[in-house]
């Protein structure tokens, strides 16, 4: 083992012995993840396996989980505060408010936030160049999800927890998201995400909630096809 | 123009709370009428149904200012959470690296400020119409902006406990309606007193309390209610 492995021993993001429930029915447990800075997580299963559950835990939205989540090695509960300053969480809903304009919406954000480049610039980095005061009821499924996506250039965390992230935008928006996401990725971000298309994204790692079994040995960490997870454990 | 700095500290998401919902506010101008419009037309219709007697609606006017001036900040406050919840805001409010507190504060703010504040400065003249005696008009000022503001802060627990319910209308009526008789009573007692004569102190005194009170603890328990909702 060299140095430089046992520098990144501690994973960004760790998930131990993580079940969820729901209305007394199990949706997955034993959920045991080491996530690294660098990593695309695109977590799979089927309708109902609890992806957007599973996302809405480690985003800190919902408590209703079982099992403990770390940031940097600290777990969430206490270390809540900073990990809100360093994640993303963009979720179904947009969080876009539609009497206002895509700029007053970032503007909310940003002053919440902090913000990594300009609020004309994120605009235009989505495509919305020349609609800053366009209201938001004005504009179409597709332009709404890209004011939310414009949060992603935005945004100075290094977390991603994007859940269907690629619903209602084009093809080429489709493209831009992953080359944006393959960018945050060779910055040291981390990116977990659930989408049902197939991404062509090379650093890509998957977990699938639905055939997920837990192993306990330490050897590997139970992802459905992981790659090179042999490598993070030395 | 897009390089300042953001707001640092506490302060920045009640500021940027604060001005979004002002924003929002101003955007949806028949929103705000509507408790402004009821207040009026209830009042109005007193006379008409009880009677238009002098002395008869001077014994009732502050009571009935005051009831009114209730319902007309009860059928407000549905929306205020409403519409962050429905469109994914009060998640992004949740995760935000911001005190949850000021930005719930700054919401019943803005909601204060948009319906109880109006309904204050409209009280006078509805009294006017009741044929309230002149003493009347500053105790009722002073009172309804006190009590109003109680009421906002405690109308948004109620609110944020049944945000996530499709029909929460009544629920949240039956969970705030107990914790605002209190507030009744000492506002319209301090109408009623200040028009017989008498020393209305003690009732603003109380009334101040309450409000200090709803003050500290009220966005903490609609905040602890929020995460609550949110976490179906």
């Amino acid at each position: 083992m060299t140095d430089s492995e046992t520098e990144v021993a501690c994973p960004l993001l760790e998930l131990r012995n993580l079940g969820c429930e729901r209305d007394e029915r199990l949706l997955f447990s034993g959920l045991d993840v080491q996530l690294f800075a660098g990593d695309v997580v695109q977590i799979g299963g089927p309708n109902g396996a609890g992806k957007t559950t599973l996302l809405r835990a480690i985003a800190g939205i919902s408590t209703d989980f079982h099992g403990q989540i770390l940031y940097a090695g600290q777990p969430l509960p206490a270390a809540a505060w900073e990990f809100a300053g360093d994640s993303l969480y963009l979720g179904h809903l947009p969080g876009i408010k539609k009497a206002l304009t895509p700029a007053e919406n970032l503007e909310w954000y940003k002053a919440q936030n902090g913000a990594a480049i300009s609020i004309n610039d994120a605009l235009a980095a989505v495509g919305l160049y020349g609609y800053e005061d366009t209201p938001c009821y004005q504009l179409s499924a597709g332009q709404l999800r890209r004011v939310a996506l414009a949060r992603l250039h935005l945004s100075r965390a290094r977390i991603w927890i994007l859940d269907e992230p690629f619903t209602a935008i084009d093809k080429l928006g489709v493209s831009q998201l992953e080359a944006l996401i393959a960018r945050q990725c060779a910055q040291g971000g981390l990116v977990m995400l659930t989408s049902h298309q197939d991404l062509t994204l090379p650093q890509l790692r998957m977990v699938n909630l639905q055939d997920y079994q837990p192993v306990r040995n330490g050897t590997k960490n139970g992802l459905g096809s992981l790659i090179d997870g042999d490598a993070y454990h030395g | 123009m897009g390089d300042k700095v953001p707001v640092a500290g506490l302060l920045g998401g009640f500021v940027a709370s604060f001005r979004r919902d002002l924003l929002i506010a101003a955007r949806h101008k028949a929103e705000l009428t509507n408790p402004l419009v009821f207040f009026l037309i209830a009042v109005t219709l007193i006379p008409l149904g009880v009677s238009p007697e002098k002395s008869v609606l001077t014994l009732l006017a502050p009571g009935i200012v005051w009831v009114m001036a209730l319902l007309a900040t009860l059928l407000s406050l549905d929306g205020l959470f409403r519409s962050d919840y429905d469109d994914g805001s009060l998640e992004q409010m949740l995760i935000s690296p911001q005190s949850l507190y000021f930005t719930v504060m700054a919401k019943v703010l803005v909601h204060w400020l948009v319906s109880g504040l109006p309904v204050t400065l409209l009280a006078p003249v509805l009294g006017l119409m009741l044929s309230l005696p002149v003493e009347g008009y500053l105790p009722l000022l002073v009172s309804l902006a006190l009590g109003t503001a109680s009421m906002s802060l405690i109308g948004a627990v109620g609110a944020a406990l049944t945000v996530s319910l499709r029909k929460g209308g009544l629920l949240l009526s039956l969970i705030v309606m107990p914790l605002y008789i209190p507030v009744l009573i000492f506002g319209a007692s301090a109408v009623q007193t200040a028009v017989q004569g008498g020393a209305i102190g003690m009732q603003l005194a109380v009334l101040g309390a309450f409000l200090a009170l709803a003050i500290v603890l009220a966005p903490i328990a609609a905040l602890g209610a929020l995460r609550i909702s949110t976490n179906g």
